[in-house]
């Protein structure tokens, strides 16, 4: 007993009219994405911390099971790594005495400012993307936390992306594998620069494509690449990675040539964000003006 | 619209599954598209209307928390949605071969299109690759699931009908 008639629609008037509100939406949406910034991110934030409640029970159940097959293996490389520390610590040492006379070097030459230690903040990854397109994934930490869109993200001591959406208490970071990333880089040692190009086809090879490297410059394979000077959202001299296979291109004015990056995409649990925007970006946009 | 809320928390429930769990257990670098899988089931068993619903909820979804461009994902869910739709007047309870076939070729349509929309469109231009690489595993990947996922939602569709003709 229905309580009252409903108008039916012809299901395929339905079809037109959604199919008309999806193009305006992607035409605006792709217009005007940072208008529809808190629309976005609103969704995001109901949904981030499930996700994080599910991952955290899936990393109790593998931790427990890591734990048993553990034991022995971490007994015996317990032992081998107390031998390494002790070598390492005189190691360090050194190294210290090195450091202080670095400083001393940097102080007269003024070079500090450059190289200073950023501020940084750790966070875990709590989702990926659900089709297998593109890599992007979540993280849970946010705005709250003092993120923002475009500060770089590192795992270890190498870069791994970019942060593309910051929602109250997570943020999306678009790894430099992925297809849509281009990343500014240039030669450690030579100062030359190049474009690092993320791409599907190369993923599996774990490489990434790095192109548009002066003819004229002077580099060989396994040399480091390092985020450029030129870049207006990365901070200069993050590692990115080590180049390999450089080829001139079929114009005969450029080399291009295949990078190993310095993190492991695969095996990506932490990662240290880097609450710091590249300094002279108002001023650049100011210029453009 | 007790249906629509079910409906609602089953989507949910299967993003943040398909996001979190089953990239845990991706095979060959793909996860399974449960998301399609639903809309697929709903189109097939209720009809266009539904299955156009259900479609552009899960594409929305997709797309406000993963993509930069609204809508793309959002259209191409609510197409397939709409075409299983049609394929409404062979439904049969209890049979199996026809929806996973249909979420087969609809899977291989959704990657088509977003090949199309995302991929080509930057003139990434070997179809193949993509084909091999995400394409065709992927549609392994999520008929197998779907083996599992249709049969659930066929029995809640079967239970939900049963306490509506109830109410009725």
């Amino acid at each position: 007993m229905k309580r009252r008639t409903r108008i039916s629609i012809e299901p395929k008037y339905i079809l037109a009219s959604c199919t008309a509100l999806c193009l305006v939406i992607i035409l605006v949406s792709f217009k005007y994405s940072d208008g529809l910034g808190p629309i976005k991110t609103s969704v995001g934030t109901v949904l981030s911390p499930m996700q994080k409640g599910i991952n955290s029970i899936g990393r109790y159940i593998s931790d427990r099971v890591d734990d048993l097959k553990n034991i022995q293996s971490l007994q015996s490389e317990n032992k081998k790594l107390k031998e390494e520390l002790s070598t390492i610590s005189y190691e360090n040492k050194i190294l210290q005495q090195d450091k202080y006379e670095l400083e001393n070097l940097r102080n007269l030459y003024q070079l500090d400012q450059k190289y200073a230690s950023y501020p940084k903040v750790a966070a875990r990854v709590i989702s990926k993307e659900t089709n297998n397109w593109y890599n992007t994934f979540l993280i849970d930490k946010g705005t709250e936390d003092g993120l923002a869109v475009d500060m770089n993200v590192l795992a270890g001591n190498g870069l791994v992306g970019i942060i593309t959406e910051a929602g109250k208490n997570y943020s999306r970071v678009r790894s430099i594998i992925d297809d849509s990333s281009n990343v500014s880089g240039m030669f450690l040692k030579t100062s030359d620069t190049c474009i690092v190009t993320g791409s599907l086809k190369l993923i599996d090879s774990g490489l990434i494509q790095v192109s548009h490297i002066s003819k004229d410059a002077d580099v060989k394979d396994g040399y480091e690449i390092v985020t450029s000077n030129i870049s207006d959202k990365y901070l200069q001299g993050i590692l990115i990675g080590y180049i390999s296979d450089i080829t001139v291109d079929a114009n005969n004015m450029t080399k291009s040539g295949y990078l190993t990056p310095a993190v492991n995409f695969n095996r990506l649990d932490t990662v240290l964000i880097i609450t710091e925007l590249k300094e002279n970006t108002e001023e650049l946009k100011e210029m453009m003006k | 619209m007790k249906r629509f809320g079910i409906m609602l928390i089953i989507i949910i429930l299967c993003f943040l599954l398909q996001s979190t769990f089953f990239q845990a257990l991706a095979l060959a670098d793909v996860v399974p598209n449960l998301l399609l899988i639903i809309t697929v089931a709903v189109g097939y068993m209720r009809g266009r209307k539904e299955g156009l619903v259900i479609g552009l909820i899960c594409g929305l979804l997709s797309d406000f928390v993963y993509s930069d461009v609204i809508g793309v994902c959002a259209l191409i869910y609510m197409v397939i949605g709409y075409l299983n739709g049609i394929f409404n007047m062979l439904f049969f309870r209890d049979v199996l071969t026809i929806p996973i076939l249909l979420i087969g070729v609809s899977d291989l349509v959704y990657n088509f299109m977003y090949y199309v929309m995302e991929f080509l469109l930057r003139s990434r231009l070997n179809l193949f690759f993509y084909f091999r690489r995400i394409m065709i595993p992927e549609l392994v990947y999520t008929v197998l699931v779907s083996v599992l996922l249709y049969k659930l939602l066929h029995n809640l569709n079967a239970f939900l009908e049963r306490r509506e003709n109830k109410e009725v």
